[in-house]
């Protein structure tokens, strides 16, 4: 069995599973967050005149309407606090940064977990060798009344990476190149898996970027075996301690749908045109593409590794007049680290401006978003028309590297010139 | 179990990769459904909130309902009173979400095929979409859809996830 296969196996309390086979898991993590979670939830619990089942495996965050910047996003994140306590959810995180990126920095997802999260790119705790899907909310609704849920045993995709990135390439731009090369809809109810001497080398906020991203592959997780760089990553974490990870290591043997191989040597820095992430091309492919506005932000792209690759590039220069550079780094925590560590005075040096920690332009609900016909260069994951704001606006998506030296040149510019 | 969802709604196409963004645009995410459902798919095809009809039936090419896990997106769709989507894919949280509601999502291979503007009428369970004429009579033309998994079909039975659990939890107790 693939890795994902024996998660499921072992959740459904099962000694074996095929794919496509319907079992029913217990779920060890429900994560929710503030436009998910408890404002829909809560209705449909006291319809069914149910508590949660267990709210030691309930998580919920605060990031999407952060901070309350009007009279409905106040009375959204009122009821998300009022309606954690009434339940007795001891693990909630108000304001403290992205979903995605405050479950691992808390030590919550580790190897051999089956969780589900209340939101699309939940696949990124796959990067810890757990798998966790996205749900939606009358979904979670039924796993926070059963501790339950019903799956398909997906077919496991395997991506093979070889080689290693060369400078100012990452693994944002491995995910743009994936986009392309196979597809939004490639991976579509299956799970992929990341693999290669190239995997092995990421640290683990990298890793999250790619299987944060599987969910634009359409793919019902995205998920990397756990190795020693894990185990130590978990231990530096709120979990604290070193923990086994032998028995969700790899999986000699396993069949796979398909296995695919890319070079890392050979990627150039990926850039993805208006409206999808499967527009990507190499940078150099787009001409010269004049941009209003650069935005570092997101559970896909303001990650502490993020800020200090735009860092790298801004070091020394400035933000080109009549642009401007957003950075809302995706959690409180990264925003300490980056203050002691320096980055945060290179980018406010350059002239970045600093936004609060939550999802703020990504999906159009914060600070950020765009004007009738703004081109942007975003960090984020995702380029849907209208998704940052006005439909006219174009939003091209690349690496925090590309998006740092774009917003120097004041338009969409080839990091490799920056980064020695 | 059987039956048709609709008597004869009017087909709406769209294309490939309709997004959650299209359907439930993130601005409007903190008001109230109706209004989130009066700018369903505006991006694409302005004024579509106004002309659909109870009863009307979309169909879309490939990964449609692709991006976010917002419900809404389903259920802006069940607020216009569009009686069943057939696509010739889903993505796949849209698809459980639709399921979950009570909204038919149907695998169309053929969907491309089906034109604008023709009145269908759609039976999820037979997993068959027949067109009507004027006098909502036969026309001859049908096509077929992937039939819904076994285990899906006793909670559509029930209305979706919801009144589903309800019927289990009352039993457990
Ligand atoms: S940062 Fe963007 S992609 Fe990530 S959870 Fe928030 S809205 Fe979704």
């Amino acid at each position: 069995m693939t890795l994902a296969e024996r998660i499921i196996a072992r959740a459904a309390g099962r000694v074996r599973v095929v794919p496509g086979e319907i079992v029913t898991c217990r779920v060890d993590l429900a994560m929710m967050h503030d436009s998910g979670g408890p404002r829909r939830v809560k209705p449909m619990l006291d319809q069914l005149g149910v508590r949660v089942w267990d709210p030691e495996r309930v998580v919920v965050v605060s990031d999407h309407y952060v901070p309350a910047f009007d009279a409905d996003s106040a009375e959204i994140l009122d009821l998300t606090r009022k309606w954690v306590r009434a339940e007795g959810i001891a693990r909630f995180y108000d304001m403290q940064g992205i979903c995605h990126v405050v479950l691992p920095e808390r030590g919550l997802i580790r190897p051999g977990m089956f969780a589900v999260g209340g939101d699309s790119h939940s696949p990124t705790g796959g990067a810890w060798g757990a798998v966790m899907i996205g749900i939606g909310a009358t979904e979670m609704a039924g796993v926070l009344a059963t501790g339950e849920i019903w799956v398909r045993v997906p077919p496991t995709l395997r991506l093979e990476w070889s080689g290693h990135l060369g400078p100012a390439v990452a693994a944002k731009d491995m995910m743009l190149h994936l986009c392309r090369t196979l597809g939004l809809d490639s991976a579509t109810y299956k799970v992929v898996q990341y693999a290669g001497p190239a995997i092995a080398a990421l640290p683990m906020t990298e890793r999250m970027t790619l299987c944060n991203m599987s969910a634009e592959l359409g793919a019902k997780t995205g998920i990397i075996a756990p190795d020693r760089m894990t185990a130590e990553a978990l231990a530096a974490t709120d979990a604290g301690e070193m923990m086994d990870v032998a028995d969700w290591a790899d999986s000699p043997g396993a069949q796979y749908e398909a296995v695919h191989r890319f070079d890392a040597s050979v990627l150039a820095p990926q850039v993805a045109a208006p409206h999808s992430p499967t527009n990507s091309a190499p940078v150099d492919d787009h001409g010269c593409v004049a941009i209003d506005q650069a935005y570092i932000g997101a559970c896909t792209g303001a990650k502490l590794v993020d800020l200090k690759m735009a860092a790298r590039v801004l070091a020394g220069r400035q933000v080109a007049a009549g642009v401007r550079l957003l950075i809302a780094p995706a959690s409180t925590r990264i925003t300490t680290e980056a203050a002691a560590d320096g980055t945060l005075a290179t980018l406010t040096g350059a002239g970045a401006i600093l936004l609060s920690s939550g999802c703020g332009a990504c999906a159009g609900y914060g600070a950020g978003v765009l004007a009738e016909n703004e081109v942007c260069i975003s960090s984020t994951a995702r380029n849907f028309k209208g998704r940052m704001g006005a439909h006219s606006a174009k939003v091209y998506l690349g690496s925090p590297y590309t998006v740092a030296a774009s917003a120097v040149l004041g338009r969409i510019a080839d990091p490799r010139d920056f980064v020695a | 179990m059987s039956g048709e969802r609709t008597g004869g709604g009017v087909v709406h196409r769209f294309g490939d990769g309709i997004d959650t963004d299209m359907l439930a645009p993130g601005r409007l995410m903190k008001r109230p459904i109706d209004d989130l459902a009066a700018a369903c798919l505006e991006a694409l095809d302005p004024g579509f909130a106004t002309r659909v009809r109870p009863g009307d039936v979309i169909v879309a090419g490939g990964n449609f309902g692709t991006g976010s896990s917002r419900e809404q997106a389903a259920q802006v769709l069940l607020t216009l009173g569009i009686a069943a989507v057939l696509a010739r894919s889903f993505a796949r949280i849209f698809y459980r979400n639709a399921l979950n509601l009570g909204l038919p999502v149907l695998v169309c291979p053929a969907a491309v095929e089906i034109p604008s503007g023709i009145r269908l009428a759609v039976d999820p369970i037979a997993g068959r979409a027949r067109e009507l004429d004027g006098a909502g009579q036969d026309t001859g033309r049908s096509w077929t859809c992937e039939p819904l998994p076994d285990h899906l079909m006793t909670m559509i039975a029930d209305g979706g996830l919801l009144p589903h659990l309800a019927k289990r939890l009352a039993k457990r107790a």
